[in-house]
């Protein structure tokens, strides 16, 4: 019997193979030389994060398939991998000071943060249920480890056993999901699933609607959509500070982009059928979200339940199906990014060890004290309220203007409702800052050079994609999806 | 006499549904970790059972990356049950509870 291999180009997949080469240097550094410094390691992760983002953008083009037609590389997985390595560099940058004020300076950090990348990166570019499936488990078992990376510490154990059990569970549901697609089509690639089920007119077929059903529960919860979201209060509050900012940014938006590339590929058929169970996701998600967030005394609680919210405002864009849906769609997860993560890292500057200084009380009087650090805060705030100039009324303006435009003007009415909900809660932070007397002794900020250049790069992105997001909203819009 | 593939089906779905309400009932850590490698395995047997509908290889190749995943997954989720257990001595889920709304 021959075995003919079937052609495949290496050049495609570079940057996965850079970050993974990356990760395997870290790890094997650590090992052998261990007299060095780890913020040297930390300094080569985002040396390498650097040249990915670099090789990536050198792929700018037509779509090229490659192995078998199970990984692309578009326009689509660029910008999403352009949102990865932006929010893996930031992160990288925060996390230098933080390993080393928790004690908990390992080098294998990094590899885990590298590796997680790697599979969102595999993941915005899958083609093939497989690939999805692959790329889904290599970031979510890095994210189980990291979410307990602080072993000695009770709220490390529990949030990553929770995230674990949660996490393997909802994966049972979206292999399921996509066995039954598989049986009902006969194929696991996502454009001939399309082609399958438009050519037999399989578009009640009840194996597909389960399988579609079973997909949206398992991507649910990796999106953290109500009601597959009890797990991210817990799992952000108890792992540690820089984890939580790094599963708020990167993995989700990889989960929104695994989610757009199947719905709206393999299962456009389906389109009205699965648009009334996303409206419901899209609505719910967003009041929950939003009206629990008010009750939170945990600053990073109180983001987890935001970060819920904001993945409601998301999902409203992807019930629109369009075009210009899923362009608001990149600008929105790009801004959040850096709005989010610029968040974190003042509450990493101004947290102490033992992840002491998380209630919201803890900032009491803080603008008197720290008044940059405040100011700082107060930008972050503005923006994920989404009050103008700042990018988070942006990002929202282009994704409710999409709503309406697809007709879906009760949707994002609630959108605005909510929008207006919290800000209460974020506006809650400012206020204590600036108008209530300090409750705490404040120490000298612990400021590094890393994530100080963390700070700027994200209040430099909160700001410009504010007042100057013509250029993105360009290249956004030449990255949605080609169906 | 040949079974026919919706027995296999049938068997696969159950399998599921027992690994399902396991997850959901039981509470010691190890014994939700089993009904999920469960829960695997039903899925495992629905894609060798429409690989063999379909006579295409897609799915059995797909089944091969299920298993490497879950021996992947069980040694981290192990191991983590253990740097549980070493701090709390308890590894029943009703007992992990400190943060909570």
């Amino acid at each position: 019997m021959e075995i003919t291999i079937p052609p495949f180009d290496l050049k495609s997949i570079a940057p996965i193979i850079l970050i993974t080469i990356a990760g395997i240097v870290v790890l094997m550094t650590d090992v052998f030389f261990k007299k060095l410094p780890k913020e040297t390691l930390g300094y080569l992760s985002f040396l390498a994060v650097l040249i990915t983002g670099l090789i990536t953008f050198s792929q700018t083009g037509s779509p090229v398939y490659s192995f078998s037609n199970t990984f692309v590389v578009d326009n689509f997985s660029i910008f999403f991998n352009y949102i990865f390595l932006m929010s893996t560099a930031i992160v990288i940058l925060m996390s230098v000071n933080y390993l080393h004020q928790e004690g908990v300076n390992f080098g294998e950090y990094y590899t885990l943060i590298l590796f997680a990348t790697m599979g969102m990166m595999l993941m915005a570019g899958a083609a093939d249920l497989i690939t999805v499936f692959l790329g889904l488990e290599i970031m979510s078992i890095s994210l189980y480890v990291l979410a307990g990376f602080k072993r000695d510490r009770l709220e490390s154990n529990e949030s990553a056993l929770k995230y674990f059990l949660l996490g393997a569970f909802a994966t049972c549901f979206l292999l399921y999901g996509m066995a039954l697609l598989y049986g009902a089509t006969g194929t696991t690639n996502i454009k001939e699933i399309a082609t399958f089920i438009t050519n037999n007119h399989a578009f009640s077929s009840p194996m597909i609607i389960m399988g579609a059903s079973l997909l949206i529960i398992g991507f649910g919860f990796k999106m953290a959509s109500v009601p597959f979201h009890k797990w991210v209060p817990d799992v952000y509050e108890g792992a540690p500070t820089s984890v939580t900012a790094f599963m708020s940014a990167g993995p989700k938006a990889a989960a929104f982009a695994v989610f757009l590339r199947v719905f709206l590929i393999s299962l456009p058929g389906l389109e009205q059928k699965w648009s009334v169970i996303l409206w419901v996701l899209a609505a719910l998600t967003m009041t929950v979200g939003n009206v629990v967030a008010i009750a939170q005394t945990n600053i990073k609680r109180m983001l987890a339940y935001s970060s819920i919210a904001h993945a409601g405002y998301v999902l409203m864009a992807i019930v629109t199906a369009s075009s210009l849906g899923t362009a608001s769609i990149l600008f929105y997860l790009l801004v959040y990014v850096f709005m989010n993560l610029g968040a974190f890292a003042v509450i990493i500057i101004l947290g102490k060890r033992g992840e002491e200084n998380l209630r919201i009380d803890d900032y009491n009087g803080l603008g008197y004290k720290h008044p940059i650090m405040a100011i700082v805060m107060s930008i972050f705030m503005f923006s994920l309220a989404g009050i103008p100039p700042f990018a988070g009324f942006m990002g929202k303006f282009y994704i409710f203007s999409a709503a309406i435009k697809s007709g879906y003007i009760i949707l994002a009415i609630i959108g605005v409702i909510n929008s207006v909900i919290s800000v209460y809660y974020y506006l809650r932070v400012t206020v204590v800052m600036y108008m209530k007397q300090p409750t705490r002794e404040f120490a000298p900020l612990s400021l590094s050079p890393y994530i100080i250049l963390a700070l700027v790069i994200t209040i430099w992105g909160t700001i410009h994609l504010g007042i100057f997001p013509s250029s993105i909203i360009e290249l956004a819009q030449k990255s949605v999806l080609l169906q | 006499m040949t079974i026919p593939l919706t027995w296999y089906l049938i068997l696969s779905g159950s399998l599921f549904t027992i690994g399902a309400v396991g997850v959901l009932v039981r509470r010691n850590a190890l014994v939700i970790l089993m009904s999920i490698e469960l829960m695997l395995n039903a899925v495992n047997l629905a894609f060798v059972t429409f690989s063999r509908q379909h006579e295409s290889m897609d799915g059995q190749i797909f089944v091969f990356f299920i298993m490497t995943v879950a021996a992947a997954e069980a040694a981290v989720g192990l191991a983590i049950v253990v740097a549980l257990f070493k701090n709390k001595s308890t590894i029943n889920v009703d007992d992990i509870n400190i943060m909570k709304w």
